[in-house]
Parts: structure tokens; C-alpha cells; sequence
């Protein structure tokens, strides 16, 4: 009795967080995957119907999803490579010596600045800013580089881009942080033996503090993939998608497909693609995780 | 001998370099926010003035006034301090536990609950959003506080178990020993031996808890339906939605909106710093 009491006592610990995850994340899950494989669902007066994957088939050759696909992988890399350079070169700059602990407190608190706002204000700024009359265009028509006013969010090659750029702008200062820890925590006699050995400022960058942070790199980077091939309240604010899906990515098409157009059923289906790609990613990211800890 | 002589020379032309470098990456990252602070300070109608200018002669805290007089926008801010308190408090409370559990006990599952509890973070909100809508109808939480709370929990907890895990394994378990031998229990060992040495970390986690749900979007968003649910970033957008844009009084409102946030962070940067790192290596 005392035994299996003693056994009961981990789980009674962790009964709250296996109550909330399973009816709040589980539950939803499963029912989304079987909202994929069905037809009619939710708001219909026909009872639904079990169709297979023919709504996987359907959406894998709808042209507008496979853009919003390649727009979503392509604002995910250019985000994971913009925000590692950004948040590398910071990161090394506030750690130099060159400047003084006050002088560097007050840089580095300016650095994480976009880091501390919501998409939502991070989206409603950048509408003011990027506007066609607002203060970008302003300072480029100044310097000479654009001489009409430029439709940064409104324009179909623009869109996409820009949002790209403001998703830079709010993601590096993350980058920015850990890389800081981790070169805090690089030992100084490294650096000191790779001069004594010769080694030049760029050969110590290639030879010690890339590979000292190498598992940093790897496990933000697949972070940062995940999150954002989430992201959704960023580009919903600033363009919606568009203008004529320039900008879509999976989260808004697949908000559109089910709260706009009432397509429950594929927009569980989209819904299940993304969660596949996240998991794909998350898999090499726990795999990563387990080989850095052993 | 040729190195002593050239690394003066080289180490002043890498110092302006830095220098520049820091103040082009300051402009980078401050000129978009400055310029947030300056609108929030001028009259609508100058927002876009031409050419535009830093500071106008109408200078006022008219936006600022506009937003904390409206008993709507206030609500707003209320109801996103209440959330986010609640969020945090219970993220804490209920991670701590996990996390001692998964620290201190071996049992069967315990691999793959922890896995299972890793790779809830990666679920997609967008994924859950469909038939989440209805599961918190059935539970008659719609429109309500614990729609929210309850919903950001999902988010909020896998960090916070990873993280109060690694937290509590740093800690020698001869301390447990020590009050089990003076006839404790298992939650004497962890609310009153290893909860205030692991003060640090719970710091870091509530900030990063309260940081998420202050700014979630997409659920604030579909599970609640009337003004005194919202929360500051749907605001925000509300405002967005109206007739004209009041540029100045968005501004106004992200810097009000952003300013817990910022205060939380330059207050606790250090410990949130130290757990982040931990955080990301050890995910």
C-alpha cells in the first residue's frame, strides 16, 4: 500500500500540468487531425463525412497554398540567417573591452529594445514608419535613393520583403542575449593561446568562438525556424497577407481558410501541414539537444 | 617583433571600427522606437508633417491623456495586468511542482512525458486555434479570464517545467536527505528548502511567463467577444480598425503597452539573461 502510494507521489505532482496540456493541447490536436479527414465539419447541416486524405490531395495542389508554403519557408530562413548575423556581430560589439561597463549597459539595453514590444505595437509602428508618407521615405527621398513615395506594405514585390525586414528588426535582440551568455562564458585563455599560437582576430572568430557556440547556433536557429513559421499577428497587422496574397504565409491563409471562409475542414488539413513541418524541425531540435547534454 | 610594433596602430583603427559599428546597430534598433516616443507626443494631425520633424511645437501629452481618461482603454490595460499576473502565478506554481517531479522522481513515463511536454512548444498556435474555439465553449469559459489564462498556460508551462527541472537538478539532493532524516515531507523539501534557493530562476521564468502572455495576440483575439475581455495588443488593434487612425494614441498606448514589459526587464536583466542562456542550450 506505502509502495504504491510512494509511486503515486510524481504524479500527483504533475497532475495539474497532465490535466491542462492533455484537455487543452491534446484533445485539440487529435480533434483537428480528425477535422482533416473528414468533410462538413463544424458549421454545416449535413452530418460529416469521412473523405480520407482526399483534403490533404486538395490542398497539396491548391496553388495559393504552395505560395503561401514557399513564402512562409522563405521568411523563416532569411529571418534564422538575418537574425544570427544581427544578433553574432551585436553580441560581439558589446562584448568588447573597448568601451566601459556603463557605456555598454546603456548600448546593450538600446540593442534589446525591439525585443521588448508585442507584434502588435511592433506591427502598428512599422505601418507608421514604412508608410507612404511617413519617415523612411522621407530620409530616402533625402539622400536621393527613392524620389516617389514608396508603397512598402502595399506593393506586391515590396510586401513580402518588408515584413521580412520587420521580422528581422523584432527577432535578433533573442540571438543577441544568448549569444552574449555564451561569450561570457568562452574562457579568455582560449583566446590568449590562439595568439600566443599565431592566430589572427579572424582565425580566433573561425576557430574558437564559432565552434564554442556552436550548440547555441543550432538550437536557436531551429527555435527561431519554428517560431516563426508561426508567426501570424506580424503580418495579419501589417499586410494580411497580402495585397493579393504577396505576403501570405500558412498561419494566415489558414486563419482566412477557416474564419473567413468557413473551410473548417481544409483549414484543419493546412492546420496539420504546419504542425508536421514544426514537428519535423522540433524532432532534430530535441535529437540535438540530447547529443549537446550527453 | 613586427607584431608589438603594428598592434597599436591596428588596435585604435579596430576601436573606431567598433565604435561605429555600436552606434550603427544603436540607430538600427532605437530610431523606430525614439520615433514611436515622439509621435506619441504630437497632435494627429502632425503626425505626418512634412518634412517631419522630431519634436513639433505641439508638444503635449494630449495622446497620453486621451488613452488613460478613456474608461474602455483603461479596461483594456486592466485586464492585461490581471491576465498576465494570474498566467504567471499559476505557470509557477503549477511548473514548479512539474519540474520537481521530473527532478527528484524516476518513474515509469517519465521519458516520455518529458518529451511529450518538450514538443507541446512546438505545436503551432494556429493548429490548436480551429477547434479550440469550441472545446472552450463546452467548457463555458468563452469570453471569460480563464479562456485566456488557461490557454497561455499551454504556452507558458513546457518553458517553465524545462526550465525549474534543470533548476532543481543543479541542486545536491543531500538537501533532501537532510529533511527527510528530520522527518519532512516532500513538499517541505520543495517549497521551503529548494524554492528560495532557486529564487533566481523562478525570477526569470515568471518574467519570461508574464512577457508572453502580456503580448499574446491570436487567442486574445478569437476568445473573447466583448471590450471588457480585451486585452492592450487587441486594443491596439481596435484601434487600428476605426474610422480614421489615431496615430498619436496608438503610439501612446504601445508605449504604455510596453512599458511592464520594458520595466521587468531592466529591473531582473541579470537573472533573465543567466536563465535564458540556460534556457536555450538546454531547451
Amino acid at each position: 500500500m506505502l509502495k504504491i502510494r510512494k509511486q503515486l507521489v510524481p504524479f500527483a505532482y504533475l497532475s495539474p500540468t497532465l490535466i491542462l496540456l492533455s484537455v487543452l493541447s491534446l484533445i485539440p490536436i487529435a480533434t483537428v487531425f480528425y477535422y482533416s479527414l473528414m468533410d462538413n465539419v463544424i458549421i454545416t447541416n449535413v452530418p460529416p463525412q469521412f473523405v480520407g486524405l482526399s483534403n490533404y490531395q486538395e490542398i497539396l495542389s491548391d496553388q495559393n497554398f504552395i505560395q503561401a508554403f514557399e513564402h512562409t519557408i522563405i521568411l523563416a530562413l532569411a529571418s534564422v540567417i538575418a537574425h544570427f548575423i544581427l544578433g553574432l556581430a551585436f553580441a560581439m560589439l558589446l562584448n568588447t573591452k573597448i568601451i566601459g561597463p556603463i557605456t555598454k549597459a546603456l548600448f546593450r539595453v538600446v540593442y534589446i529594445l525591439p525585443w521588448v514590444f508585442t507584434a502588435s505595437i511592433i506591427a502598428v509602428l512599422w505601418r507608421l514608419l514604412l508608410n507612404p508618407n511617413g519617415v523612411v521615405n522621407f530620409v530616402l527621398s533625402g539622400i536621393g535613393v527613392a524620389n516617389a513615395p514608396i508603397e512598402w506594405l502595399a506593393s506586391r514585390q515590396l510586401a513580402l520583403p518588408s515584413v521580412i525586414f520587420i521580422n528581422i528588426w523584432a527577432g535578433y535582440p533573442f540571438y543577441m542575449v544568448s549569444f552574449l551568455a555564451g561569450l561570457q562564458g568562452i574562457s579568455d585563455d582560449l583566446y590568449e593561446a590562439g595568439k600566443i599560437d599565431g592566430a589572427g582576430t579572424v582565425a580566433l572568430f573561425r576557430y574558437i568562438t564559432l565552434p564554442m557556440l556552436r550548440p547555441i547556433i543550432v538550437s536557436l536557429a531551429m527555435l527561431d525556424f519554428i517560431w516563426t513559421t508561426h508567426q501570424f499577428t506580424l503580418i495579419w497587422m501589417t499586410t494580411g497577407g497580402g495585397p493579393v496574397r504577396a505576403s501570405e504565409v500558412l498561419s494566415t491563409f489558414t486563419y482566412k481558410l477557416a474564419f473567413s471562409s468557413y473551410e473548417f475542414s481544409l483549414a484543419s488539413t493546412t492546420a496539420m501541414v504546419i504542425l508536421a513541418l514544426s514537428t519535423v524541425v522540433a524532432f532534430f531540435y530535441v535529437r540535438n539537444q540530447r547529443l549537446a547534454n550527453e | 617583433m613586427n607584431k608589438v610594433v603594428t598592434q597599436p596602430g591596428s588596435t585604435s583603427w579596430v576601436r573606431f571600427l567598433v565604435i561605429v559599428g555600436l552606434v550603427l546597430g544603436a540607430l538600427f534598433a532605437g530610431l523606430p522606437v525614439l520615433w514611436m516616443l515622439v509621435s506619441s507626443f504630437k497632435s494627429n494631425t502632425e503626425i505626418f508633417a512634412y518634412p517631419p520633424r522630431l519634436f513639433d511645437e505641439s508638444f503635449s501629452f494630449q495622446a497620453y491623456t486621451a488613452v488613460l481618461t478613456d474608461p474602455q482603454k483603461v479596461r483594456y490595460f486592466v485586464n492585461s495586468y490581471l491576465v498576465s499576473g494570474l498566467v504567471t502565478l499559476c505557470t509557477l506554481v503549477v511548473g514548479i511542482m512539474a519540474g520537481f517531479s521530473f527532478s527528484r522522481y524516476n518513474f515509469r513515463f517519465k521519458r516520455v512525458l518529458n518529451l511529450l511536454i518538450i514538443g507541446v512548444q512546438s505545436v503551432p498556435p494556429i493548429t490548436l486555434m480551429i477547434p479550440y474555439f469550441g472545446l472552450i465553449v463546452a467548457l463555458q469559459l468563452y469570453n471569460t479570464y480563464w479562456a485566456l489564462i488557461l490557454t497561455y498556460m499551454v504556452f507558458t508551462l513546457p518553458y517553465a517545467i524545462i526550465m525549474m527541472t534543470g533548476y532543481f537538478n543543479t541542486l545536491p539532493r543531500e538537501l533532501d536527505e537532510a529533511v527527510m532524516i528530520d522527518g519532512g515531507s516532500s513538499s517541505i523539501i520543495l517549497w521551503r528548502i529548494l524554492v528560495p534557493i532557486s529564487l533566481p530562476g523562478i525570477v526569470s521564468v515568471g518574467v519570461y511567463t508574464f512577457m508572453l502572455a502580456w503580448n499574446e495576440f491570436l487567442f486574445a483575439l478569437t476568445l473573447t467577444r466583448t471590450n471588457d475581455m480585451r486585452t492592450v495588443p487587441i486594443g491596439i488593434q481596435l484601434l487600428m480598425g476605426q474610422h480614421s487612425f489615431e496615430w498619436n494614441q496608438m503610439m501612446a498606448m504601445s508605449v504604455l503597452g510596453s512599458l511592464p514589459v520594458l520595466i521587468l526587464f531592466l529591473l531582473f536583466q541579470r537573472y533573465f539573461i543567466a536563465g535564458m542562456a540556460v534556457g536555450s542550450i538546454k531547451g
